[in-house]
């Protein structure tokens, strides 16, 4: 179970951090979303992984596992789907008012100001 | 007496919730509700800095769970002087907003609060994992006042900001998972007292997650290498929000002086002082990369945004050397550049307003109405920012110089902050030049003639905040003997763990749950 929890982490993490390093924001999400997972089982193992112990006060127990990190994966899993619905809204509105999902930014800011700076045309990178 | 600690998140909370739930479209209810709230949060600041001014932590335990294992709040000097900036700039903000930032959107006023309880939380807690939600909650709030009013670029750099501070909380919760496998107590107390004893084969795990949750401090005040979303983010959002998120940096800061001053400081056995080396050499690089862009900005806003990453350059130098004199100088530096930031880019959305076409760019426009008085107050502005006498920048400036004195690398720590003091006194020199002195014939722009002819009245309430803001470094600058002497108190009241240990750990415990 060790070997399945670790390497479930760790290729969680790998592939959050490849996809978060895309030029597109859909892919950047999913990898957000990737590492949101990973750490959630990480926390998890945090607290040692046991089996078929009870996490509060019991009289037949004969051993408990941890229940703090099951409340922080909890609070920790809460926060991460409340901001991955905004940021795929954020996303989308993006998209839509700028006609293009590329994560870099168009222009320096203001946007009819006499050409800021080159590479406007940064926007347009293969998909 | 110790439940009033709990009141400065309760207050912004509360508040929060009647705007958006009974006054959702009354935006001059909203105004004066929300106004009125700020206010009585700092006069609760004040309060309770009288009450820490005594010298004593106190410790609100939630719940009435005894220490270890539930969470708790502490009041301290230093979360009292934290709470009384926090609130006396949610003030300014709100009041700034008034006149007319809160029109382009809804909530503002709502999401000001929200913001407001996340950093209040965020300095009272004494506990990892409620940091974590409290940075949380401070993020949400920033992430809907950062796209307050909308447009094209704010969603895309929005987009960059988010998915920036959502990684880093990420980061948070790897490493507290790694402080909990190794400590299992996530108390700042208890995790000051426990670090010390952790076993030998556990501290490289414990190192790692202590590392990990430095790069999310070092991202949150904006330290080199994690420093390039605060310039896209901050010209890219609304001014208020903008001077608002000035406190968000400090709040890095200060987990950083927190964190690493009380459980992995210099008696926390063979992991003690291990952000230390890492902290200088970051925070010179941090004050170049501020001063070279200081002097390559194009825009006013870029600039000011440059000059608070210096700023934060600046303060982590004298946070970096953890020891009395050098927290005494970080507390003195922060408090003058939250509100000498905050006071910049209100003052740069004033003079963007009022230029027509060309904004904030640097280049020669037609004359600025009112320009001797907002180039009056620029001036002062960049004065404090560059930190030259006399105001409040140039005594927070000395007591970095005074700190760093007995340091190993004392004369390259002079170096790079007199020679950063003089690229950005440039930069602003030439910014402040471009924008009052350099104007061109109105005749020749026609459409920017028009512009200029529409905006001839100055506001009241703009002017007036920025002017209470740069007051305030003033003061702040004449006030500064018993001023000094409160940070001095404040950084020996941070050096004394055991103080802090005593007050939250009740007297005869020692050993918490083990939870392995």
């Amino acid at each position: 179970m060790e070997l399945l929890v670790a390497s479930a982490t760790g290729v969680m993490t790998a592939v959050g951090i490849y996809l978060l390093l895309r030029a597109r924001t859909f892919p950047v999400i999913f990898g957000l979303t990737f590492l949101s997972y990973a750490v959630n089982v990480f926390l998890f193992a945090m607290g040692r992984l046991t089996i078929n112990q009870p996490p509060v006060v019991s009289a037949a127990a004969t051993g408990y596992s941890d229940p703090l990190p099951q409340a922080l994966v909890l609070t920790a899993i809460v926060i991460s789907f409340g901001m991955t619905a905004l940021i795929v809204v954020l996303a989308l509105r993006g998209f839509l008012e700028t006609g293009s999902d590329a994560v870099g930014l168009a222009s320096s800011g203001d946007d009819d100001a006499p050409p800021p700076r080159a590479g406007g045309d940064k926007a347009r990178l293969p998909s | 007496m110790n439940n009033w600690i709990v009141l400065p998140t309760v207050v912004p909370a509360m508040t929060a919730a009647l705007l958006i739930l009974a006054l959702p479209h009354h935006l001059t209810h909203q105004r004066i509700v929300s106004v009125g709230a700020t206010l009585l949060m700092l006069a609760l600041a004040v309060g309770l800095a009288v009450l820490a001014a005594d010298g004593t932590p106190r410790a609100y335990f939630l719940g009435n769970w005894p220490a270890p294992f539930g969470i708790v709040l502490v009041l301290d000097r230093l979360s009292a002087i934290m709470l009384l900036l926090s609130a006396a700039l949610a003030l300014m903000v709100a009041v700034y907003a008034c006149a007319g930032w809160d029109k382009r959107g809804r909530h503002f006023h709502a999401l000001l609060q929200f913001q407001l309880l996340g950093v209040n939380g965020a300095f009272l807690t004494g506990d990892l994992f409620n940091l974590f939600v409290f940075f949380e909650v401070m993020l949400i709030a920033s992430y809907g006042l950062m796209l307050h009013g909308g447009g094209g670029p704010r969603l895309k750099a929005g987009f960059h900001y988010v998915a920036i501070n959502l990684i880093a909380s990420t980061l948070f919760l790897f490493g507290v998972g790694l402080i909990y496998a190794t400590t299992g107590t996530l108390n700042m107390a208890d995790l000051a007292v426990k670090v010390a004893a952790v076993p030998a084969g556990d501290q490289a795990l414990l190192k790692t997650g202590a590392i990990l949750l430095f790069a999310v401090f070092a991202t949150k005040a904006a330290l080199v290498p994690l420093h390039w979303w605060l310039p896209s983010a901050y010209a890219a959002t609304s001014a208020p929000a903008a001077a608002m998120f000035m406190i968000m940096t400090k709040v890095g800061a200060y987990a950083i002086i927190r964190v690493y001053g009380l459980i992995f400081g210099a008696e926390a056995g063979p992991l003690g002082g291990i952000a230390a080396p890492l902290v200088i050499p970051a925070a010179l690089v941090t004050l170049m990369v501020g001063a070279v862009g200081v002097l390559a900005s194009r825009n006013l806003r870029d600039l000011v945004c440059f000059s608070v990453v210096a700023s934060m350059g600046n303060l982590l130098v004298a946070v970096g050397l953890f020891d009395g004199p050098g927290t005494t100088a970080a507390l003195s530096y922060l408090v003058h550049s939250t509100l000498t930031g905050a006071a910049l880019f209100l003052l740069v959305d004033v003079i963007a307003q009022r230029r027509g076409r060309q904004l904030d760019q640097l280049e020669p426009a037609p004359v600025l109405a009112n320009g001797t008085l907002l180039g009056a107050l620029f001036f002062l502005g960049a004065i404090a920012m560059v930190g030259m006498p006399p105001l409040s920048g140039f005594i927070g400036k000395l007591l970095i110089l005074d700190a760093t004195r007995q340091a190993p690398q004392a004369p390259l720590i002079w170096a790079v902050i007199l020679g950063a003091s003089l690229l950005m006194m440039i930069g602003f020199a030439r910014a402040g030049s471009m924008i009052f002195w350099n104007s061109r014939d109105p005749s020749a722009d026609p459409g920017g003639a028009k512009a200029v002819g529409g905006l001839s009245g100055l506001a009241l309430i703009p002017v007036l905040v920025i002017g209470l803001l740069l007051a305030a470094t003033t003061v702040l600058s004449l006030g500064a003997g018993p001023l000094t002497r409160a940070y001095e108190a404040t950084s020996a009241q941070l050096l004394d763990k055991a103080g802090y240990v005593r007050a939250v750990l009740p007297p005869a415990a020692g050993t918490g749950t083990g939870g392995n």
